[in-house]
């Protein structure tokens, strides 16, 4: 990330002097900060509502359940996440929701997972094995009905705007399992080194599960 | 792919939410949970997750600025479209495959622009369409994501993310080939 985020800057910026866009590329980094502020806010909104009724599904066990009843198909692409943890539940919550295309209560969704799979992490300041592969898999698309492309085209005048749906699962699912694949693959690579804390600043929204010592152990061996 | 397929899917999407709704606060009302208190007591982080993300999303979504507006995707373009070329990939569809994983918006006006000017049934169009349902805003997801809980080591993330990405672009180019 270091490098790539560099890059992007240096050279940007290195071109930009060859191409003489230097003013073009002053009012876009400011651009940028302005519109990464105006998301960011615009997400506050779904945000709450959706981590209200994840909270009240939460007491009603609903999440617990859900994770239990999934616990042989996604335990195997998490191994590990320990049984019956909520991060099992909120992780398919935001791939059902990305499959319907629900755009900002899928991220919202997608935000409540990463929290409960920060609870279990050894490392507060690192990415665990199961939030790259959980980011892998969101990444790489889930979309069932692109709903937006599918607009595009019947404004282009298509006459089979549709079309388009069958292939692009087809892409999605080569996609998604390369995606599945290459985490799972390059985790040995990149091992995660425990005992991280994190900054003690951030507040207890991270920090405050009460469970996130429970799975220390079982990720210890997981990681070799 | 019918469109009767299409319209219970559309349907089923704007059913899930309302769905989703009445389902988690009656099982909650039934199950005794203060559902109102509740709801209450979850929404109230939305705030403080929206405001933790801004730093790694302003950190991202400048640079990816920067990068589109040098001119830099014109260079990679011309550079890379002899090779592609070779295998009969499109050089109009290059910049929206590299724009793709930076900038969803971006993306979305490349594709627009491509189903316009060549046609929705062209290759072309066709191609646009695909990689940009089958694909997604990777940088904006991780900054995101990842920002929302602090973290500041991505490890093996970034890699195992842009590698599907490559994937789902060559799958959408060999599908069309093979399909239209």
């Amino acid at each position: 990330m270091n490098i790539i985020w560099f890059l992007l800057f240096a050279v940007g910026i290195i071109i930009a002097a060859f191409t003489g866009k230097m003013d073009a590329v002053t009012s876009s980094a400011l651009g940028g900060a302005k519109t990464a502020v105006e998301l960011a806010i615009g997400l506050v909104g779904v945000m709450a509502l959706w981590l209200g009724l994840m909270r009240v599904a939460e007491k009603a066990g609903m999440v617990n359940a859900l994770a239990r009843l999934l616990r042989p198909l996604l335990g195997r692409l998490f191994p590990d996440i320990p049984h019956d943890h909520p991060a099992l539940g909120s992780i398919l919550a935001n791939i059902a929701a990305n499959m319907l295309g629900l755009g900002n209560s899928a991220t919202a969704l997608g935000l409540k997972a990463m929290k409960d799979l920060q609870s279990i992490n050894v490392d507060k300041l690192s990415a665990s094995n199961s939030m790259a592969t959980f980011l892998a898999i969101n990444t790489s698309s889930v979309t069932i009905i692109p709903a937006t492309v599918i607009a595009v085209r019947v404004s282009a005048g298509s006459t089979s705007p549709a079309e388009i749906i069958g292939p692009t699962i087809v892409a999605t699912v080569i996609s998604t399992t390369v995606a599945i694949i290459t985490a799972r693959l390059l985790q040995r690579r990149n091992p995660q080194i425990p005992g991280g804390n994190g900054d003690n600043n951030i507040p207890d929204l991270i920090t405050s599960n009460k469970n996130q010592n429970d799975s220390t152990d079982s990720r210890d061996k997981n990681n070799e | 792919m019918s469109n009767t397929f299409q319209n219970i899917l559309t349907e089923m999407g704007s059913w899930a939410i309302p769905f989703a709704i009445i389902l988690i606060l009656t099982v909650g009302f039934f199950r005794k949970v203060k559902v109102y208190e509740a709801f209450v007591e979850g929404a109230k982080e939305g705030f403080q997750v929206g405001v933790r993300i801004i730093p790694y999303l302003v950190a991202i979504l400048a640079a990816i600025a920067v990068f589109r507006a040098s001119g830099a995707l014109d260079l990679l373009t011309n550079g890379l479209s002899p090779f592609l070329n070779l295998i009969g990939y499109p050089t109009e569809a290059i910049p929206m495959a590299l724009v793709r994983p930076l900038s969803g918006s971006g993306a979305l006006g490349l594709m627009s622009d491509l189903v316009a000017t060549h046609g929705a049934e062209s290759f072309v169009g066709r191609l646009a369409s695909v990689m940009m349902g089958s694909t997604e805003t990777t940088f904006y997801v991780l900054a995101v994501y990842l920002g929302s809980i602090g973290i500041r080591r991505a490890r093996h993330t970034l890699a195992a993310c842009l590698i599907a990405d490559a994937a789902g672009l060559t799958a959408a180019f060999i599908v069309c080939k093979i399909v239209f």
